[in-house]
């Protein structure tokens, strides 16, 4: 190929890229960061070199960086366990027989999805605080079925809970349409078949649809483990305060706090690479898990 | 009806999944229901509970909201990087993935390839926020717009696209001797609309539901968005609920309660997606098709 052939198309990518380099890989190199003894306002050639000291830090005794981890474990972990609810959802919506009625169902339950988490906090906020929440109004000064108003989202009992449900409601929806994907790929002869060896539709569908999407619910499966710790930063955020602190900072949220908030940079960035390596690691390994059992690469 | 005569256990399935869905839809749905009939509700009588009609009806709280000038500048923020953050992406996108869907480029795979790995490295928020601090970006409009040009699932999706497109259609116009940017305007962009239009979509709601750069990257109040402001408004009531209780008394003028003021930004923030996603939710299916093909 001529040189002056491909000039016009360099000139289409190359100036993109350099916009990708600079915004996602340049920042890269704030990673030393971890490594020396930064102080804002100084430069960073300036700064002692501090070895592995920030991630010794990170599980020292005095830390609470384990706590960190561990909401976020736990929490990624009830996200897991309620994978199998977005199926559930999407077989019953295949079920309903008038399409219209499926049709609304979808887009209803799919809706919240495309809300950003601090409406979704606004709208928890609305139910359930406890000055002026609906539930409390409802249930505290109406009905009085509570002896006193709850404050639920300020109750570290629940606060595990609590965020498990919140995703539940924003994201089920969302995932079942997914799904429904799925299901409409599944040969729709089997259903025929199966009918007229006179299955029910449960069994049809414990027989036949389930089955037919295992594949892509495990795929889906492999990458919300690949992603464990990346849980998040928004829904953690807004719903943070002070009394659910210990139940509710996750890697992501402790890093901006311990970083923006209190200044401490190489802390900080100790504590997202961490978060980055391991996920990586995490990914690679539910990748090589996936391609040996289902033959299929998710990343 | 269909002339299949269903068996009483087939109705029963029938019946529980209705009513099981049915319930699922009313926990999604009436929540935001809840927050536009109590934003048109009277805030004083709003206190007393709103369940399923409006309690009274006053606009109040819409038109104080539009007076109140750090709101308005909110949504006009909101608003504009909204607009221009997608058509810079629309542009950075198509221009790149054209480029890249050209097997004879130079560097082809490195370029793509880097592309693809920012899906899953981030170098994450401290770095982000030094670098940007290094380019002055922080603080400044341009913070929302150009780290979003060029987005990997997007240029999945269009290049994926694009070299479905036959090759015959741009070798005539090639043959005519039209340039490499005459082609892409007058034979590509035509036949890209549908994802396009998916593009434009994903990025917009993106657009407007994004906040996190606002907290960390654009923290100047000249640069708060709506999303930001009812979080910061929502988390202040406590605080704010004795203050506005006793300026009204003395007043006597509009009384609004925090969570009628707080209903009615929800609603501001919400409406433009309940506007647009039931009938956009096919070109949101599309991108999950397309992205599900490749990714």
């Amino acid at each position: 190929m001529a040189r002056k052939h491909y000039t016009p198309y360099l000139l289409m990518t190359v100036p993109f890229f350099i916009l990708i380099l600079l915004f996602n890989f340049v920042p890269l190199w704030g990673w030393v960061l971890a490594f020396v003894d930064y102080t804002p306002g100084r430069s960073i050639a300036d700064s002692p070199f501090a070895g592995l000291k920030y991630f010794r830090q990170l599980f020292d005794k005095t830390s609470d960086f384990g706590l960190v981890l561990r909401n976020t474990v736990v929490l990624s972990f009830l996200q897991l366990l309620l994978t199998p609810l977005p199926v559930a959802l999407a077989i019953m919506i295949t079920n309903v027989r008038k399409r219209w009625y499926s049709r609304v169902i979808q887009t209803v339950t799919s809706f919240p999805h495309f809300t950003s988490w601090i409406i979704v906090y606004s709208v928890f906020f609305a139910f359930f605080s406890i000055d002026d929440g609906a539930l409390n109004k409802l249930l505290y000064s109406t009905l009085h079925w509570l002896d006193e108003p709850s404050n639920i989202l300020a109750e570290p009992k629940y606060s595990w809970w609590l965020m498990t449900f919140a995703t539940l409601w924003k994201t089920a929806g969302w995932t079942a349409i997914i799904f429904i994907a799925a299901i409409a790929g599944i040969d729709q002869e089997q259903y025929q078949a199966a009918e007229v060896d006179g299955a029910n539709r449960w069994q049809q569908a414990i027989h036949i649809t389930v089955p037919g999407i295992m594949p892509t619910f495990i795929i889906l499966l492999l990458i919300n483990i690949g992603n464990m710790l990346n849980i998040g930063f928004d829904q953690y955020y807004v719903f943070h305060n002070a009394l659910v602190h210990e139940r509710i900072e996750v890697i992501d949220t402790y890093t901006y706090r311990i970083g923006i908030t209190q200044l401490n940079f190489s802390y900080a960035t100790a504590a997202g690479m961490f978060k980055s390596f391991v996920s990586v690691a995490l990914l690679f390994a539910a990748n090589r898990f996936s391609r040996m059992t289902t033959g299929h690469s998710i990343m | 009806m269909k002339s299949i005569r269903l068996a009483p256990k087939e109705k029963a399935f029938d019946l529980l999944n209705l009513i099981v869905l049915t319930l699922f839809g009313i926990v999604t749905l009436y929540p935001f229901y809840y927050i536009f009939i109590y934003s048109i509700s009277d805030p004083t009588e709003a206190l007393r509970g709103v369940y399923l009609l409006p309690r009274g009806f006053s606009l109040d709280n819409y038109r104080q909201l539009f007076q109140e000038q750090n709101i308005l500048w909110a949504f006009f923020i909101s608003v504009s990087r909204t607009v221009l953050g997608t058509i810079a992406t629309l542009i950075g996108c198509t221009i790149f993935s054209y480029g890249i869907s050209k097997p004879f480029l130079p560097f082809r795979k490195w370029m793509y390839g880097a592309v693809i790995v920012t899906m899953y490295i981030s170098p994450g928020i401290i770095p982000v926020y030094l670098t940007m601090k290094t380019y002055g970006l922080y603080n400044n409009f341009l913070v929302y717009i150009l780290p979003g040009v060029v987005v990997a699932f997007f240029v999945i999706l269009i290049k994926t696209y694009m070299e479905d497109i036959p090759k015959e259609m741009e070798e005539s116009a090639m043959v005519d001797g039209a340039s490499a940017y005459t082609i892409l305007w007058k034979v590509i962009l035509p036949l890209c609309m549908p994802v396009l239009a998916t593009v434009a979509i994903f990025n917009a709601v993106n657009q407007w539901n994004t906040w996190v750069d606002n907290l960390y990257l654009a923290p100047k109040p000249e640069l708060q968005t709506l999303q930001l402001l009812l979080y910061t408004y929502v988390n202040q009531q406590n605080a704010a609920l004795s203050m506005v209780t006793s300026a009204s008394m003395s007043q006597h003028a509009v009384v609004l309660t925090p969570t009628s003021v707080q209903m009615t930004i929800t609603f501001v923030a919400t409406l433009p997606i309940l506007l647009v996603y039931p009938f956009m939710q096919r070109f949101f299916l599309k991108g999950i098709m397309l992205g599900a093909v490749k990714g």
